[in-house]
């Protein structure tokens, strides 16, 4: 029976570089408004499989659909959903925070008055109003990865994809960042986020899918009885 | 849906020179070695005043050119360095518009060089470069080196050796406007009369109209993976 809140399907989906396999035969389907930690050890496949989500990359072989759209055939549409957090910032250094935020505004196609409501919001909410205007080459790990996350929201997506956003942060940077996700759930976003990490599961999250060799090795969700479980597929 | 072809190339744009303006790395680089090679051609070429003279069109293009080399690939390593071309192809725009935008903020850039290049040469070479169709054939010829020249350095920004790579892949393919160009300036220095280089001057135009057609079409696939 098909699953009609599901906002993400992945169908038989495979990516090889140069004939080396990185994903496998994925299939899975994430709902409108979950949150979902993709767990795995370094290269199982967690990178590639969330640059396939974001369309920048394309699969080998099957199929992926976003919010009805099917990728990458119809991108562009998909585009317009989609925040990523990557394992980089994505802002320009020699732009001030407001201006990076500007810049991405005015490349979503947000009006101005809108994108000025938004970016102040954001600012806010990242809680870099003081810094909007220093240069993010002036900024520490943690408030480049909060106004990473202010750019990847700004579009107000329905889908939010975080490579590893914990990289680098310490406990201060972490605890932000975990409010700012909290902020996110609230907003009703579906989240997928990659952590190699198991104790950086956040709280909000709900069901754990576990790459392991690029195959899916675990796929329900987190509760205390099988985070054993999530544990072992994690390492596998 | 999808964001206006012209709102997100003026927004490359916009943000292209606000980040220069701030950081100086394009103009600067480009402007000192352009400088730098001006002096040591014209040191090389003191002892004859007329082969000096004869070699200057030469000079300025083989200098413009070297001199863009660095600016494109400093320009795209500015989109590569913090992933930023991600951030660009994540946005629903057309992949045409970004290349567009990063077009028009090399030709910019490369432009100030070139025109900045020739008072200097006027004192150097002894000769009056500072002709409006020294200019245009200036203009012209940028534009096609810069259009060429983005779509390489998108190419091999993203290999690891992209400071040799992009030489390599740029010159042959930049030769034919180059050699035009040179020619349509010595036509113009030299007080030819206009109907002989008014052809290359056409032709130079011709060839960057292609080049921007063939990158047009090019591009997308260049970026998508």
């Amino acid at each position: 029976m098909p699953d009609d809140s599901a906002i993400i399907i992945a169908e038989g989906l495979s990516k090889a570089y140069g004939g080396l396999p990185a994903l496998r035969s994925l299939n899975f389907r994430v709902r409108r408004g979950e949150f979902v930690a993709l767990l795995g050890a370094n290269g199982s496949g967690k990178s590639t499989l969330l640059r396939l989500l974001s369309g920048l990359s394309k699969p080998t072989a099957g199929a992926i659909r976003i919010g009805g759209w099917e990728m990458p055939r119809e991108a562009m549409a998909v585009r317009a959903q989609i925040g990523l957090v990557a394992h980089q910032p994505l802002l320009y250094e020699n732009l001030t925070a407001r201006e990076n935020l500007e810049f991405f505004g005015k490349l979503y196609g947000i009006g101005i008055d809108e994108r000025e409501r938004r970016i102040a919001e954001a600012l806010r909410t990242a809680g870099l109003s003081k810094g909007a205007g220093s240069l993010v080459r002036a900024f520490s790990r943690g408030m480049k990865q909060r106004l990473s996350i202010a750019r990847a929201t700004l579009h107000q997506p329905d889908v939010l994809l975080l490579d590893e956003p914990y990289s680098g942060l310490d406990q201060a940077a972490i605890e932000r960042l975990d409010e700012l996700l909290s902020a996110a759930t609230e907003d009703g976003r579906t989240i997928i986020m990659s952590t190699h990490q198991l104790e950086r599961i956040p709280r909000p999250a709900r069901r754990a899918l576990v790459l392991a060799r690029g195959r899916i090795a675990f796929d329900d969700a987190i509760g205390r009885r099988n985070m054993s479980e999530i544990y072992r597929s994690s390492n596998a | 849906m999808k964001t206006p072809f012209f709102n997100c190339v003026t927004a490359v744009i916009s943000k292209d020179l606000r980040a220069e303006i701030r950081a100086r790395e394009l103009v600067s680089v480009m402007a000192l070695f352009a400088l730098l090679s001006l002096l040591v051609f014209s040191f090389a070429l003191e002892l004859d005043k007329g082969a000096r003279e004869e070699a200057v069109s030469g000079v300025l293009w083989v200098t413009l050119v070297f001199a863009s080399l660095l600016g494109f690939n400093r320009s795209m390593s500015q989109e590569r360095d913090q992933g930023n071309l991600d951030a660009l192809l994540l946005a629903p725009v057309a992949r045409t518009a970004i290349f567009v935008g990063k077009l028009l903020g090399n030709f910019i850039f490369t432009l100030i060089v070139g025109l900045a290049m020739l008072p200097l040469m006027t004192m150097l070479y002894g000769l009056n470069l500072l002709d409006g169709w020294i200019i245009l054939t200036e203009a012209i010829g940028i534009f096609g080196l810069a259009t060429i020249g983005t779509l390489l350095a998108t190419m091999t920004v993203q290999t690891r050796a992209r400071e040799a790579l992009l030489p390599i892949a740029l010159l042959p393919i930049a030769l034919p406007f180059l050699l035009t160009a040179v020619r349509a300036t010595k036509g113009i220095l030299g007080g030819a009369p206009a109907s002989e280089w008014q052809g290359a001057l056409g032709m130079l135009a011709a060839i960057s109209v292609i080049y921007l057609v063939l990158c047009l079409l090019l591009y997308e696939y260049i970026v998508e993976e």
